[in-house]
């Protein structure tokens, strides 16, 4: 089904090719797939410093018995004395059987699956998407609540600017979710993701308030208000503290509300949480590996 | 008030003997199609009437551009700008060709993104938008994914 195609967006993908990761994602935990990829390369072109999802593509294509080869930060690579992308993926096509790649640039990744024939998975193009995040995101969910549909999520922080949670808000709706958004006015969810979610029929919600959704959501999905993001910076002040979720903020949430957060968090969970029954972020992170497994098999065609 | 014959509508805007005619242009977007067809400094003949009366449209605009033909990538401009305009190619003083625009699915090469982060204006890629919706017009990079109105469009 997904063979030698790529991940680039989550708005290419039918809610049939989520559930099918999603399920891929179940059997790559439970089964032995040491050897899977025994005799692949995966190219890891991070033209921008990234932590978490580097890490996680290099060491699911290792516990996938591949190899990787890559680089990370644009400093040391050829891009410095003025190489195009579309060069440089040329280049690299015939090094690798698969590329993950991260880029400042919007629409940097679809540029490359259009260039080469070996899959292309998008680790994050500037602002634009990130579906690998999404689709940890949904198993999370899943393996939390033990399915996706039907649940209530809600969305916290930055919704004007945050990739993360616009493709999540667009993944969710295929699955039936009610949304609540929580957000200072001039950070809320933009009109064009409002529109996809009008036309399937979602029920959502708008606020500024985490404890207006606190006794009603399954998901508090947190994440991050940059500063930068107000331009008075008094406006900041006002309202940072309103979005900083603390353990006693918990007391009545509902019966198994799971807090996650994409991670890298600054102040908004503060720590004390962290030993909460509701927090979920790291496991939620390590849940990167499985998925990340699964889409470099199934792009792979090592899997079906 | 002078009625506006056809006899009195042919002086206004006069026949051309080969060229193109573009009819029921919708009001207001007259000069927009010869500033986006770069017709402004065209150094043949150039007719163009606005607020013409139009039973379709109530008022229309007409351009006929004298010793030109449009070529492939200007009609898919038009098409853009005013979807459902009429095209007509003419030979000899007739109407050689005559063609009813239409927006199409997909519009590359011509428009660009309104992105300045978008990897089209950062390298030499052929831009290539969706439609999303045709009207009022609503269009979607390919690259980027970023949502343009009507009005945000740009033409290169």
């Amino acid at each position: 089904m997904l063979k030698n195609k790529d991940l680039i967006s989550i708005n290419d993908t039918t809610k049939e090719e989520l559930r099918y990761i999603l399920d891929t994602i179940k059997k790559i935990e439970e089964m032995d797939c040491s050897n899977l990829c025994k005799g692949k390369i995966l190219g890891t072109l991070f033209f921008e410093p990234s932590t978490r999802t580097r890490l996680s593509f290099e060491s699911a294509m290792k516990r996938l018995g591949g190899s990787v080869i890559g680089f990370s930060g644009d400093g040391s690579t050829s891009r410095k004395k003025g190489e195009s992308l579309y060069d440089t993926i040329k280049t690299v096509e015939g090094y690798c059987d698969i590329i993950a790649m991260r880029h400042p640039v919007d629409g940097s990744a679809r540029l490359a699956a259009n260039s080469v024939i070996i899959p292309i998975i998008n680790g994050g193009d500037g602002a634009n998407q990130h579906p690998t995040q999404t689709l940890l995101d949904l198993h999370t969910i899943r393996k939390s609540h033990g399915q996706v549909e039907g649940l209530t999520i809600a969305m916290v922080g930055d919704l004007k600017y945050g990739r993360t949670v616009h493709s999540l808000a667009i993944a969710m709706s295929l699955f039936n979710a009610t949304i609540y958004f929580v957000a200072p006015q001039q950070l809320q969810m933009p009109k064009d993701i409002l529109e996809v979610l009008d036309q399937r029929g979602i029920k959502y919600y708008m606020t500024e308030s985490i404890m207006d959704v606190m006794d009603k959501t399954d998901i508090l999905y947190m994440t991050r208000i940059q500063k930068e993001r107000f331009p008075d910076p008094v406006e900041y002040e006002k309202m940072k503290n309103a979005y900083i979720l603390k353990k006693e903020m918990l007391t009545n949430a509902k019966s198994g509300l799971k807090v996650m957060h994409p991670l890298p968090r600054v102040n908004e969970i503060s720590e004390d949480v962290d030993d909460a029954e509701h927090a979920h972020y790291f496991q939620q992170a390590h849940y990167g590996i499985p998925t990340r497994m699964a889409i470099i098999a199934l792009l792979l065609g090592v899997l079906e | 008030m002078i009625e506006e014959n056809k006899e009195y509508k042919q002086m206004k805007i006069g026949r051309i003997k080969e060229g193109t005619v573009i009819d029921h242009i919708p009001p207001g977007l007259c000069f927009r199609l010869i500033n986006i067809l770069s017709l402004e400094r065209y150094n043949n003949v150039l007719s163009a009437a606005t607020n013409l009366t139009s039973a379709k449209l109530g008022k229309k605009g007409m351009i006929k551009i004298s010793g030109k033909i449009l070529t492939e990538e200007e009609v898919k401009k038009v098409a853009v700008v005013a979807p459902n305009v009429t095209m007509c190619t003419i030979n000899n003083f007739s109407v050689s060709k005559k063609i009813k625009l239409t927006l199409p699915n997909e519009i590359k090469k011509i428009v660009k993104c309104n992105n300045p982060n978008c990897i089209t204006n950062i390298e030499g890629v052929v831009t290539n938008f969706g439609v999303l919706q045709e009207s009022p017009l609503k269009i979607k990079c390919c690259f980027c994914e970023r949502t343009i109105n009507k009005e945000e469009i740009k033409l290169k």
